[in-house]
């Protein structure tokens, strides 16, 4: 164990509307087996102690799974180390001296609510609009009825492993969701439970997702972001689905 | 005193859920949509019971406290699922699993309801497995099982690592359709601050918008809540950092029965604790007692690495204490023993507050490739937090508070003791008794959420049909409304100097030394004078930075530490009239010569029902005596 001393540059942003700004806080003796947001827990114990307001952020679990912390590092979407997201970065990470810019998630789907707090519900609207398979409580078969080969149903957990957390976006320089709305696609598409409504779920998703996010121009960003390191070659797969759904969808042909 | 009466149906008890569903009052489908009902909390529990009300064509409205439902703390759970389906041929059946959930939680839980979880547990996995959870499978494309604490068959269902996410997932898509689809009308951040009762019954809900700090409220025909335990009146839990006690407590004071606070669950896999600042502790999946040893050295003043111990020095003190579970005791029993190692001097770490939980035999039996596909990602985050290389050296863990088997009093309905007030999940008491077996919790949440809940409901909606929800300008509601807003304008005007975490921290700490894993007479009284000194303290001294119409994180954390100072000392009251040991409620007093719990049936065979007094402290005790006319009482022995 040993401490360093630090320099934060932190977003603080009063409101939605608000203008915001950098600010400056020096903080001294962080332990380097801190979380990184153990740390900002002790930012904000001395922000309090001084009558100052705490920063606001977004954290839950603290384990890595609930995908509900953010935080541009740096300007890395969770920080520094690859797979992992900001909850499970630690303050070895850093260096005595070092000056951390820390930001919100960057992108206009993602509109800031307060300081590094922003609001992801436009990946909700992704799901609402096709991410599930319709199964209503009460009739399902036998869980054994339908074997699923086992490289099937471990590709699928590969992609549903996304946490939802939105550090694709944030590291797209578009401003993309291809990688959060593909393994959702490929998680329900690849299964067989999952081919009744494929086409339908792909249009339905991809075209909501286009309302509100920018286009994805293969630079592979998110893969690099991503906590759970998923792979873009789900985005080849929904892609792939997409355009079919353009042709077995027949019904939404003269759409245009 | 309160009406306890569980409503338990007639019958034998195979029969008793059918005979139930029977006979239980029905809503038309057409006059479905004419009630409305609120679900609070977006878990396993709460969101299945959202998304299948909704499916059934009730109006529901949801809410979390979070920005998506998907973020629930059911996200967190590992390991698995239990189902009685006997995929594996190796002797289980509906009626071991009810078995195996009554003895494991001590004999302080209802028969009929353990029953029930058990023959629902079947339809999850078909339910969960229609709705796509990509469960683990096995190379010709059937599910796998794997197993878990407390049993001696295989029955536990998981996709890798992350069986919760994937459930909640499964739950939160669910949930998601019926919100695109209109018929579950979903609040997010938003989170309870208390409920509503007129003429007896629960009219609806207050809320606190925390984006605005608005105070608002809902009315519905019901109210169902599922937000979880209170494992966070420890401070230190594996619990996420928001999980809090306040929707169960709010309901309490306004006459609700808390049942059986002091079960708590101790879980015996996490990460030891390290250093002041840490904000929570992390599980180390119970699943990895599939193929880890425990042990530790017999030399209390062992210096070597775990590497350079020879066999002969090491003790593997649960297989030489339990041979027939071994590594699988449950975790009452797993986490007490580690206390007895460390308490001895045999911990290990720096700070020797741990004990190993090796794989090296594993390793060296199955290769680096099969631990890895088992337990890849729990490896990596040990990793991550400790540095330190699991495939090379065993990790350390040591008990942490992980779960409540205590929570609102609910009868067989999963009503509480509020007309109208339903509670799911582990927010409730119900099936886990003293003790909860490992991946049990994923199970009770959907059992309750899918398939109990929604057909329990509708024999107290169908009566009412033609009325509508108590209106939310009614009186009631307005006078609640202002008492909430008054509450949290009084955090931000006390001005004093501490923060609420370090409240929290302080609390946290009481509860941990008198009401942890073992508790005394003596601790208890001192927990009993000194968390009600330290919350004077909280009113006078709490400083609250920041304003109440934005997003203020101090300001929330204010309002749930507040109840966590109420239900410490509940938990601590409930601890010290319960004069025998069972399960997570350890009394130092009541041990056998070997260490081991001893209960007293003759005397403790009921529920603990909590009424409010209005004062913390003089709660008054109503008993539901359990009866046991399937299992019979015995010592719990897994040696």
């Amino acid at each position: 164990m040993t401490t360093i001393n630090i320099t934060l540059q932190v977003w603080r942003q009063d409101g939605p509307d608000a203008s915001g700004a950098f600010d400056t806080i020096p903080v001294a003796d962080v332990n380097d087996e801190m979380s990184f947001l153990e740390m900002l827990d002790l930012v904000n114990e001395q922000l309090i102690n001084e009558g100052k307001e705490a920063i606001v952020f977004d954290h839950d679990c603290r384990e890595g799974i609930c995908g509900t912390c953010s935080l541009m590092i740096n300007g890395q979407a969770h920080g520094p180390q690859t797979g992992t997201a900001t909850c499970q970065l630690h303050m070895r990470t850093f260096d005595d001296g070092d000056t951390i810019v820390v930001e919100p998630w960057r992108a206009t789907a993602f509109p800031i609510i307060k300081d590094l707090m922003v609001d992801r519900g436009t990946f909700d609207r992704i799901v609402e609009a096709g991410g599930f398979i319709t199964a209503e409580t009460g009739g399902a078969p036998d869980a054994n009825l339908t074997p699923i080969p086992k490289p099937v149903a471990d590709a699928a957990m590969d992609a549903a492993a996304c946490i939802g957390c939105g550090a694709c976006v944030a590291a797209c320089p578009n401003g993309a969701a291809q990688l959060f709305t593909a393994a959702k696609v490929a998680h329900l598409n690849l299964l067989p439970q999952g081919q009744a409504e494929r086409y339908k779920r792909v249009e339905a998703m991809v075209d909501t997702m286009e309302e509100y996010f920018g286009s994805c121009t293969n630079h592979a960003e998110c893969q690099e972001a991503c906590p759970k390191s998923i792979s873009i070659d789900f985005i080849a797969l929904m892609n792939k689905d997409y355009l079919k759904s353009k042709f077995k969808n027949r019904r939404l042909l003269s759409r245009g | 005193m309160l009406n306890l009466d569980s409503k338990v149906p007639e019958g034998p008890i195979a029969d008793k859920w059918t005979n139930y569903k029977f006979d239980r009052k029905l809503v038309n489908p057409a006059n479905r949509r004419r009630y409305e009902v609120i679900v609070v909390g977006t878990g396993l529990a709460g969101g299945a019971a959202a998304a299948t009300l909704a499916e059934q064509g009730y109006k529901v409205k949801a809410f979390t406290f979070h920005d998506s439902p998907r973020r629930a703390h059911s996200i967190a759970a590992q390991g698995g699922i239990n189902a009685a389906k006997n995929y594996k041929d190796d002797g289980d059946s509906v009626w071991r699993l009810f078995y195996d959930t009554v003895k494991g939680g001590d004999f302080r839980s209802r028969e009929a309801n353990v029953y029930r979880l058990a023959q629902e547990s079947v339809n999850i996995i078909d339910q969960c497995t229609a709705q796509g959870v990509p469960f683990a499978r096995e190379y010709g494309g059937l599910l796998d099982n794997r197993s878990f604490g407390g049993a001696q068959v295989s029955r536990t269902f998981y996709a890798r690592g992350q069986t919760g996410q994937q459930l909640l997932l499964g739950v939160y898509q669910q949930l998601s359709r019926e919100v695109g689809l209109g018929n579950v009308e979903l609040y997010n951040r938003m989170e309870l601050v208390d409920i509503v009762v007129v003429d007896g019954e629960c009219a609806g809900i207050v809320v606190r918008d925390l984006q605005t700090g608005e105070v608002s409220s809902h009315s519905a025909h019901a109210t169902v809540l599922a937000t979880g335990g209170y494992s966070n009146a420890f401070f230190l839990s594996t619990n996420a950092m928001a999980c809090n006690a306040t929707a169960i407590w709010r309901a309490h004071r306004r006459g609700a029965a808390f049942a059986n606070p002091c079960y708590t669950q101790i879980h015996p896999t996490c990460i030891p604790q390290s250093e002041p600042f840490q904000s929570k502790l992390t599980l180390m999946s119970e699943s990895l007692r599939n193929d880890g040893r425990i042990w530790v050295p017999k030399n209390p003043d062992e210096t070597r690495s775990p590497d350079q111990i020879p066999e002969d020095e090491r003790d593997y003190y649960l297989e030489r204490r339990y041979p027939s579970f071994g590594n699988l005791a449950p975790r009452d029993i797993a986490s007490r023993a580690a206390k007895v190692e460390v308490d001895s001097g045999h911990g290990v770490g720096e700070k020797k507050n741990g004990v190993y939980l090796d794989f090296g035999e594993a390793i060296s039996r199955l290769g680096v490739d099969v631990i890895e596909e088992r337990y890849g990602n729990l490896f990596e985050m040990y990793d991550r937090i400790t540095d330190e290389n699991p495939y090379k050296v065993p990790m350390r863990i040591y008990p942490a508070p992980h779960y409540t088997m205590g929570g609102l009093w609910v009868d067989y309905e999963l009503m509480t003791t509020i007309p109208g007030l339903y509670c799911t999940g582990e927010a409730n008491f119900s099936d886990h008794g003293a003790n909860r077996l490992g991946a049990s919790a994923l199970m009770q949440g959907l059992s309750d959420g899918y398939f109990v809940l929604p057909n329990t409901i509708s024999n107290f909606l169908a009566p009412r049909l033609g009325t509508t929800p108590v209106p939310t300008d009614h009186e009631a509601f307005r006078a609640v409304e202002r008492e909430a807003a008054d509450r949290f304008k009084r955090y931000t005007s006390i001005g004093g100097t501490r923060s609420p975490d370090a409240f929290h921290m302080e609390l946290g700490r009481i509860v941990w030394d008198y009401c942890g894993m073992e508790r005394t007479k003596q601790g208890l009284e001192k927990a009993l004078s000194e968390i009600p000194a330290l919350y004077e303290e909280f009113k006078k001294d709490l400083r609250v930075t920041g304003g109440d119409t934005n997003v203020n994180q101090t300001l929330e954390k204010a309002g749930r530490v507040e109840d966590f100072f109420e239900l410490a000392q509940l938990m601590c009251l409930d601890a010290l009239q319960r004069n025998e040991s069972c399960g997570g409620h350890f009394r130092a007093e009541h041990q056998t010569e070997e260490g081991e719990a001893e209960r007293d049936d003759e005397n403790y065979a009921y529920v603990a029902a909590w009424e409010w007094t209005g004062d913390a402290q003089q709660a008054e005790l109503n008993k539901e005596v359990l009866e046991f006319e399937n299992v019979h009482l015995a010592v719990r022995s897994y040696k």
